[in-house]
């Protein structure tokens, strides 16, 4: 099955349950937003399922293709076609935007095999129109000194570049204006397609006006209370995330 | 059979002078007396200040001697892989203190008055302004016994002599290396620039037999005249069996700036001693190192940064990356003098530990003898940020390389900081090959 399946996941941190049995599965060729509020969980699954380190997976599964995602260490599920756009990421001094994702291309390809870098450049160019950058800027240190703009707009370019199965997107509207929610839409548009499967974790209904969801899942408490179609985005703004959670065909606590 | 280039008996160090040299009489009294105050001073204990860390056991000279046979197969194999810079104003190649290769500089500079020769042919045709500069300044951070070593025993080197207002815009290169078990060397750069010119120099320290342990005692004299632009960088790569001090004296006049970047790739235990004076009004000196330490490498930096006229700045960043059961010891002081008012004087010593059992020992020091004055210093150790490598994890980029990465990175400010592309992306192949090593 090419799908991303999420199944009666529980995850915790410092011994407290923050994922209480989530169940989600995200398809390729579509794109599922994930909405909740603060504390509801979103960004420990973002984290979780890019394998960082301090999360600890009490029960449940996550399938990327049929394959047991959990097993595998974060660069590995990064090479085997998922992606994770950070909320906050991380500065890497004195490492050039262009070296970055060249050494991320380079581990993508078989032992022995170097990387074309005329190709490279090529492609790394034709990203950077795309996303309203200038190229000097695959010069400078990864988001060393970015605003909160260009951070995004930065992972968006590695998400451009690196064509993952699977992509997550951690608050990728969070900190950013207009201007550049909508530059960041369109980079996310651009790249949706039958090959691609987009977990779409936001806060806010706004970053929906412009990358139209196919599902829309609300997330409370640990776990999925209410699934829908875009509409239900729209809903859950009118009438707010207690109006989802009281609604819930399970109770969200107990 | 090889053809032998040039043939020498190799001589213990500690068997004194050789009397064979063709040098001028007046320099071979100052070699005389040299030896005299080499052999009068101890060998340094770690009591001393000057020596606190440093793992002095290794500073036994008895089995290293000086002198030694140069083949044509070595000579080949060493001009085969002296390569540096692409583009060069000039270029010299030693080995063991011989001349044996040297790319003149263009009769443009020539006729301009700009002197590139071997040091003892500047001895007799510029004998003036060679006495004037050539080690007029006493080893004061620890070295003097390796000093008068050195002076005792160096028979050939660089001089360089750039007049008022020549740029130079093209580096300048030389090759120092080391052949044979247990050789030394003794390489010597006397840098003269007069007002208003401007030269780079980049010198490589390496060793033609990885395994060969050696010896390398080097002096340098920086003089950067009022308003000159002096760049030096040093790339030492030495084999990793070989102990090697240097020590350099950068002079900065009146509102000239000097700016050195010593890489530390290669040795067992490399001791580098950086006076740099600020003697005029309106200089500016920046230090920069850049240290990739493994195994049980020792790098020992001792700095000063001598604040003598008003209105000065300096800068000093070194940064040091350690490995395995590698160590640096950095010991540095900010001298401001009485009446240097106004100045500006800055260390920063920053060290990246990849393992538990690397040791980076940092003593920074101030000594502000002057009013209105502005100076910070702070040296600091860490690891890798734990988030820095899961995020590069999350591209797909696996530890080892993902280290490597952030490695380089972490080295590259004070790479960048020479503002010399071509330079900087020399120094940074160095480092790769360290770590591709």
């Amino acid at each position: 099955m090419k799908e991303l399946n999420i199944e009666n996941l529980r995850i915790a941190v410092d011994g407290q349950e923050i994922v209480r049995g989530l169940t989600l599965r995200v398809p390729r060729g579509e794109v599922h937003a994930l909405m909740g509020p603060n504390g509801s969980g979103k960004s420990t699954l973002a984290k979780v399922l890019a394998g960082h380190p301090d999360y600890h997976v009490t029960a449940g599964k996550v399938l990327m293709d049929g394959e047991n995602l959990l097993e595998l260490e974060p660069d590995e599920r990064a090479r085997r076609g998922l992606f994770m756009a950070f909320q906050y990421p991380s500065e890497i001094p004195g490492v050039t935007i262009a070296n970055f994702l060249r050494a991320a291309m380079q581990s993508r390809l078989p032992e022995g095999e170097e990387l074309e870098a005329t190709d490279y450049y090529a492609k790394l160019y034709e990203k950077i129109e795309l996303l309203g950058m200038d190229r000097s800027f695959t010069s400078r240190a990864v988001n060393e000194g970015f605003s909160g703009g260009e951070k995004k707009r930065t992972e968006i370019l590695q998400l451009a570049m690196l064509e993952p199965k699977y992509a997550v997107l951690d608050e990728t509207d969070s900190g950013l204006d207009i201007d550049a929610l909508k530059t960041v839409a369109h980079g996310v548009n651009s790249l949706r397609g039958p090959d691609l499967g987009i977990l779409l974790i936001t806060h806010y209904q706004r970053l929906l006006n412009y990358i139209i969801p196919d599902h829309v899942h609300v997330m409370v408490a640990g776990r999925i209370v209410r699934s829908g179609r875009k509409e239900l985005a729209l809903e859950l703004e009118e009438r707010g995330y207690d109006w989802a959670r009281d609604g819930a065909i399970e109770p969200a606590f107990r | 059979m090889s053809l032998v280039i040039h043939q020498e008996e190799a001589a213990p160090i500690l068997s004194g002078l050789a009397e064979l040299r063709e040098l001028p009489e007046w320099f071979r009294d100052r070699q005389r007396a040299a030896w005299k105050q080499f052999e009068s001073l101890p060998n340094p204990t770690r009591k001393d200040q000057t020596w606190r860390f440093s793992n002095v056991g290794l500073l036994d000279l008895a089995k290293f001697k000086v002198g030694g046979t140069l083949t044509e197969e070595e000579r080949d194999a060493i001009l085969e892989r002296s390569r540096g810079l692409d583009e060069v104003a000039g270029r010299m190649v030693f080995a063991g203190d011989q001349l044996i290769e040297r790319d003149v500089i263009s009769d443009q500079l020539k006729k301009r008055g700009v002197i590139f020769q071997s040091l003892e042919r500047a001895m007799v045709e510029h004998a003036d302004l060679f006495r004037k500069h050539f080690m007029s300044q006493p080893a004061t951070l620890g070295s003097a016994r390796f000093a008068a070593l050195h002076q005792a025993l160096v028979s050939s080197g660089t001089f360089l002599y750039v007049p008022h207002g020549v740029e130079i815009e093209l580096p300048v290169e030389i090759f120092h290396w080391l052949n044979g078990e247990n050789a030394s060397v003794f390489p010597h750069l006397l840098l003269v620039t007069d007002e208003l010119a401007k030269v780079t120099v980049i010198e490589h320290f390496c060793s033609l037999d990885p395994q060969s342990p050696g010896f390398a005692c080097g002096v340098n004299d920086l003089v950067a005249g009022p308003g000159a632009k002096v760049t030096y960088v040093c790339a030492q790569n030495w084999a990793e069996n070989v102990v090697a001090l240097q020590m350099n004296t950068t002079t900065v006049d009146h509102d000239a700036s000097a700016m050195s970047l010593n890489l530390h790739i290669g040795s067992r235990y490399s001791r580098f001693e950086s006076l740099s004076r600020l003697s005029g009004e309106g200089g500016r000196s920046d230090l920069l190192a850049v240290a990739v330490a493994k195994h049980q490498q020792e790098f020992d930096a001792r700095t000063l940064q001598d604040h003598i006229s008003p209105h000065t700045a300096s800068d000093l960043l070194y940064k040091n990356a350690l490995d395995d059961r590698a160590r640096t010891i950095f010991g540095g002081l900010i001298r401001v003098e009485p009446h240097a008012h106004f100045t500006d004087a800055y260390q920063k010593v920053r060290n990246l530990l990849l393992s538990d059992d690397a040791e980076a020992n940092s003593m920074p020091g101030l000594e502000i003898l002057a009013d209105n004055v502005r100076c910070t210093h702070g040296a600091t150790s860490g690891q890798i940020d734990e988030d820095e490598l899961f995020y590069l994890h999350a591209r797909g980029i696996p530890t080892k390389i993902a280290q490597r990465l952030i490695v380089t990175g972490f080295l590259d400010e004070a790479i960048q900081r020479l503002n010399h592309p071509a330079i900087s992306s020399h120094l940074q192949r160095l480092i790769e090959e360290k770590f591709a090593a």
